[in-house]
């Protein structure tokens, strides 16, 4: 049997489809995926993510410790301010992506994925030596993510008068409303927040949350959201055999101040010069689904391959990430159960606020 | 727990078959349907083509994933299911009846290796052990 978040009863109460998850047993859904997923594009919804993993860091040295940890800089920071960054590995390999919240100088929270937790904290551990930081796995916590257009409305209509704190809190943004930690974070495309709240509130905030009519939402209409606004998956998209650069998240590394050294940035700095071979694109077909590990044709430059492909329900249609040559071209051939079908090449997301953007 | 008619036979691989006076009728379980989840799209076999039994004749894709649907039972096609290659989520809310998914007429296959509706509920709780 797989590891239970706190909220596990409750999304047997709601009906959960429960399936195992990197481990973690969590609903897929909890009767239909597309309505979860019209939910929030239309309204609210409510996921546990519980099984993502939380990670505290005090102490003095905190700052430089992430300078070199990650690719991009938490200098760029200030207190209750959150930023995407990558963790590299000395060849430039994606280690893992994650969240780091800059809480106080030296109070720093990283919500990394549940898949590589344990390497994760190897790595991070391992380096700890050289900086004056103490690392806390967090094991007491919740972590629910309200996402919707019609999200911020219910929270306050829920929260009251200590929802204030809500209305001036911009994206990428951190606080504390009735002592839950909440950011104006997610991974819908829809505006939303996400809160890290302790464990035994867990279920009651849940229970609330659904009084206020927020659709439960399962794991697979978390995919095809994410992968209709345009965000990667670690394990499909990207993991330690690509780069940053090699998987569209160019824009979060930091190469400046270029004295800053942190882990990968060589190896970057030479993959820059040499060429980057391969570029993750998003890829759009009128006709069929495409789906991982599914072969891409580009003419004259060579193949790539289906990271991530779903039908896409708010556009009706096959869309998908894909790792493909290096160079410009409009369209491309994916080939589905023998059949060679056309594709259009298109810079994610495919969806912004509900609608199509390409 | 899902539905499982007593009047059908069923196929390790999750399709249902009814006799009919002019053939056997093909679907998938209630219980795939629901493994699958939403379905959004439905590849069906040619009308006059010949399948052996357990050969790949239909795909049936929901949202998260695609499966293949194999024949069940031998013999060549001669209708299929219009009906949801349109609305292919007829297939998630009436598996039995809206939801089915093509005919075929037999030449000397019949419905003994298919399992009972006992022998299937058996194997669907097995698989969620």
């Amino acid at each position: 049997m797989g590891k239970k978040t706190p909220l596990y009863d409750s999304h047997l109460a709601a009906h959960g489809k429960m399936v195992d998850f990197a481990g973690w047993e969590l609903p897929i859904h909890y009767g239909s995926q597309l309505a979860e997923h019209q939910g929030v594009r239309e309204g609210a919804g409510v996921f546990d993510v519980s099984h993502m993993t939380v990670i505290d860091l005090e102490g003095a040295g905190v700052a430089a410790y992430l300078r070199y940890l990650l690719a991009n800089d938490v200098a760029r920071l200030t207190p209750g301010k959150a930023l995407y960054s990558c963790m590299l590995n000395e060849q430039g390999g994606i280690l893992d992506d994650l969240i780091v919240y800059k809480i106080r100088d030296d109070f720093y929270r990283l919500v990394v994925n549940a898949a590589t937790c344990d390497k994760d904290l190897a790595w991070l551990k391992a380096h700890l030596e050289k900086y004056p930081v103490s690392l806390k796995k967090r094991d007491d916590v919740v972590m629910l993510a309200t996402q919707g257009p019609k999200a911020a409305e219910k929270i306050r209509a829920l929260c009251g008068k200590s929802a204030e704190a809500l209305d001036s809190l911009k994206v990428f943004q951190a606080t504390t409303v009735n002592d839950k930690f909440v950011a104006r974070t997610g991974y819908t495309g829809e505006d939303g927040y996400e809160w890290i709240i302790p464990a035994s509130d867990g279920a009651a905030f849940w229970e609330k949350l659904l009084e206020q009519e927020f659709q439960p939402c399962g794991l697979g209409a978390r995919d095809t959201l994410r992968l209709e606004a345009g965000l990667n998956l670690y394990g499909l998209d990207m993991d330690e055999k690509v780069t940053p650069l090699e998987s569209n998240l160019a824009w979060t590394v930091a190469w400046e101040p270029r004295e800053r050294d942190f882990i990968g940035r060589q190896a970057l700095e030479q993959q820059k010069q040499n060429g980057v071979p391969f570029q993750l694109v998003g890829l759009a077909l009128e006709e069929g689904i495409p789906r991982h590990h599914q072969k891409v044709i580009v003419e004259g430059l060579g193949e790539g391959v289906i990271t991530s492909g779903s039908f896409s329900p708010t556009l009706k249609m096959g869309i998908a990430f894909a790792r493909v040559p290096a160079g410009q071209f409009d369209h491309c051939t994916v080939e589905i159960r023998g059949k060679h079908l056309p594709a259009k090449v298109v810079k994610p997301p495919f969806v912004k606020h509900g609608k199509k953007v390409f | 727990m899902s539905s499982i008619p007593k009047t059908l036979r069923y196929s390790k691989t999750h399709e249902w078959v009814r006799k009919e006076d002019d053939g056997y009728t093909i679907g998938i379980t209630d219980h795939a349907q629901s493994m699958l989840g939403d379905l959004v799209y439905i590849e069906l076999p040619e009308l006059e083509g010949h399948y052996e039994n357990g050969q790949e004749c239909a795909v049936v894709e929901s949202v998260k994933a695609a499966a293949d649907v194999y024949c069940p039972i031998a013999g060549e096609v001669f209708e299929i299911n219009e009906a949801i290659i349109d609305n292919p989520q007829l297939v998630n809310e009436d598996p039995y009846g809206k939801g089915w998914l093509f005919k075929v007429r037999t030449f000397d296959g019949d419905m003994k290796d298919l399992l009972k509706p006992d022998e299937y509920t058996q194997q669907v709780a097995s698989e969620a052990h």
